[in-house]
C-alpha cells in the first residue's frame, strides 16, 4: 500500500462522507477515548515532576556550586589566630571573591532549627565557620587545602562538592526518569492505539470490502479510520490533560524552601509542554493507526 | 474492453479454471452461466482485478492487471459496476449513501450529483425508499439499490453476480429490463447467472453471447439457450 505524503495528507483533510463509512459506534471507540485520558493524565504528572525535578537540580547547583566553607576548629585561644590565618590565604586565592567570618548571631542561624533560639552559642566550643565566595569559574581546591594546612592546620575546606554533587545528580536523574517516564506512556499509548485500530479494522472487514468494491484507494479507506483514531485520542487527552493540571493545583504547595514533591506546579514556559500533550497524543495515534491501517489493508488484499 | 488470454486460476492447490480466453468488446451482452461452484463468480472477479489469475493474461480497458498495483487497480475499478449476488452494502448508510458510495470514494463532489442521484433512484424505482437501511429493503429492492450504485459512475463495463439469485420472477424482469437499457446506452454487460429463463428472456429483447464455465473451461453455449 503506498501510504505516502500525499496520503497523509489526504488523512488529515477533514472529508464528512468518508468518516462516515466506518459505523460511528464500538468497543474500540471507547478504549481509545479511556486510554488517552489516562495516558494524558499520566503524562501531566510525569511531566510536572520531570519539570520540579529540573527547577530543584538548577536550584541546588546555582545555590551550591559557588560557595563553601572553611571550619576552625581549634582550642578556644587559638581560634581567632587560625581564623585570621585562614582569611588571609582565602583572600589572596585567585578564584576566590570574598571570603568572612560567620558572627555569633549568624552561627546561631544556622542551629536555630535544631536547637532554638535560645541556644548559648558562646558557652559551647563551637567551631568557627568563614563563608567563602567563588568566582565563577571557582578555585583550586587541593592547592587552598595545601596552604591552608600549612597556614592555618585547624582549617578544614568543605567546598560542598561532595554533598552537592549526589543531591544535584539525583535531582537532574529524576528529571531524566520524568521524561523517560513521558515517552512510555506515549509508547503504551500507540501500543493501545495500534490494538485497537487493529480490533477495528478487522471487525469492519466487510466494509473495507465493499469500499474495494467500489473503488476506493487504500489510503481513502485507511483515512476513514486514521482520523476517526486520532480525533479520539486528541479528544481523550484534551480531557486527561484538563484534569491531571486541574489534579496538580490540588497538590498543596511547600513554599519556596521544600523540594519537588511539594512544588509540582506547572511554571512559565512549562505550560508550552502541557498545551502540547493532546495534539503531541492525537499524533502519535494518527501515525499508529496509519501503520495498523497499512498491515491490515494489505492482509486482506 | 476485458480481454483474457489462456487465462487459470488454482485456489487450495487445485485448478478452479484452466485455459480462458476470451474478449468482451464493448458493448456487448453476455450471459456466463454454468453450475453451482463451475467458477462463475471467481471469473468475474478476475475480470475486476478482485483476483489475479495464477496464469496467463487478463486485460481491463488495454490494461494488463497483473502489472497493476492495488490502487491503480481502485481506479481501474470505478470504470466498472459490478453488482453482487448478495449486493454488500454499508448498512449504517441509508439507500442513498449507499448508492452515491462510488461518487464519495472517488472524490467527486455532489455538483449535479444530487439530481442525478435522485434520477438514478426514480429509473431503478426505489425513491420512496431512498432513506431506508439495506437491512430493511427486500431481495429485489436490494438487487436494485445495487444497479444503481453500480452505474451511479457511468461506468463503461456492468458485471452483474447472479442478480436475480434471491428475487421472484416478476423482480428478476424488471431488473433485466434495466440492464438491458444500459446496454442500448452503450454498456458493456456481463452477466453470471444459473437462470435460463432469464438468458431467454434477454435474447428476446437484445442481442446476447451466452457463454458456459463446463469442467473448468470457458465455452460457447448451445443454440438451446
Amino acid at each position: 500500500m503506498k501510504l505516502g505524503l500525499g496520503a497523509g495528507a489526504q488523512m488529515l483533510r477533514f472529508d464528512e462522507k468518508a468518516d462516515r463509512v466506518v459505523p460511528p459506534t464500538g468497543f474500540t471507540a471507547r478504549l481509545t477515548l479511556f486510554s488517552a485520558f489516562a495516558m494524558a493524565f499520566l503524562a501531566v504528572f510525569a511531566l510536572a515532576l520531570s519539570l520540579a525535578a529540573g527547577r530543584v537540580a538548577e536550584r541546588w547547583g546555582d545555590e551550591l556550586a559557588q560557595s563553601s566553607t572553611v571550619r576552625i576548629s581549634a582550642p578556644a585561644g587559638e581560634v581567632a589566630r587560625q581564623t585570621e590565618a585562614a582569611l588571609r590565604v582565602l583572600r589572596t586565592t585567585p578564584g576566590i571573591v570574598d571570603a568572612r567570618a560567620l558572627t555569633d548571631e549568624e552561627q546561631r542561624a544556622l542551629l536555630t532549627p535544631w536547637f532554638g533560639a535560645d541556644l548559648p552559642v558562646e558557652d559551647l566550643p563551637l567551631p568557627q565557620l568563614i563563608d567563602i565566595e567563588e568566582t565563577p569559574e571557582g578555585y583550586d581546591a587541593a592547592g587552598l587545602r595545601l596552604r591552608l594546612a600549612a597556614e592555618a592546620p585547624a582549617a578544614v575546606l568543605d567546598d560542598h562538592a561532595r554533598w552537592r554533587k549526589p543531591l544535584t545528580r539525583a535531582a537532574s536523574r529524576m528529571r531524566w526518569l520524568g521524561w523517560a517516564a513521558i515517552l512510555l506512556i506515549g509508547a503504551a499509548t500507540a501500543s493501545m492505539v495500534t490494538l485497537a485500530a487493529n480490533a477495528s479494522l478487522a471487525a469492519n472487514a466487510q466494509v473495507i470490502a465493499v469500499l474495494r468494491l467500489v473503488g476506493a484507494t487504500d489510503a481513502y479507506i485507511a483515512s476513514a479510520f486514521v482520523r476517526r483514531f486520532a480525533l479520539r485520542a486528541l479528544g481523550g487527552a484534551a480531557g486527561g490533560t484538563l484534569i491531571g493540571v486541574g489534579a496538580l493545583f490540588l497538590v498543596p504547595s511547600g513554599g519556596d524552601d521544600t523540594g519537588f514533591l511539594t512544588d509540582l506546579s506547572i511554571q512559565g514556559w512549562g505550560w508550552l509542554w502541557v498545551l502540547l500533550i493532546p495534539p503531541v497524543f492525537g499524533l502519535v495515534a494518527f501515525f499508529a493507526t496509519r501503520f495498523a491501517a497499512k498491515r491490515v489493508l494489505e492482509e486482506l488484499a | 474492453m476485458i480481454e483474457l488470454e489462456n487465462v487459470a486460476y488454482s485456489y487450495g492447490g487445485g485448478e478452479l479454471l484452466t485455459d480462458l480466453s476470451l474478449t468482451v468488446p464493448p458493448g456487448s451482452f453476455h450471459f456466463l452461466t454454468g453450475p453451482s461452484g463451475s467458477g462463475k463468480t471467481t471469473f468475474l472477479k478476475l475480470c475486476y482485478g478482485a483476483l489475479q489469475a495464477t496464469a496467463g493474461h487478463v486485460r481491463l480497458f488495454d490494461r494488463d492487471v497483473r502489472s497493476l498495483g492495488r490502487d491503480d487497480i481502485a481506479l481501474l475499478r470505478r470504470r466498472v459496476g459490478v453488482v453482487h449476488q448478495d449486493c454488500q452494502f454499508l448498512d449504517h448508510l441509508p439507500v442513498t449513501e449507499n448508492v452515491a458510495l462510488p461518487l464519495a470514494v472517488s472524490g467527486q463532489d455532489s455538483g449535479g450529483t444530487d439530481a442525478n442521484l435522485k434520477e438514478l433512484l426514480a429509473w431503478v424505482g426505489l425513491t420512496a425508499r431512498a432513506d431506508a437501511l439495506p437491512p430493511e429493503l427486500s431481495g429485489g429492492e436490494r438487487q436494485r439499490a445495487a444497479l444503481a450504485r453500480a452505474v451511479i459512475m457511468s461506468p463503461d463495463v456492468i458485471l452483474a453476480d447472479e442478480p436475480t439469485g434471491n428475487i421472484d420472477w416478476e423482480m428478476s424482469q424488471r431488473l433485466l429490463k434495466l440492464l438491458v437499457e444500459l446496454n442500448r446506452m452503450g454498456k458493456t454487460v456481463l452477466v453470471a447467472t444459473h437462470d435460463l429463463s432469464l438468458i431467454r428472456a434477454a435474447k428476446a429483447q437484445v442481442q446476447t453471447r451466452v457463454l458456459r464455465i463446463s469442467n473448468r473451461r470457458l465455452q460457447t453455449a448451445g443454440a438451446d439457450l
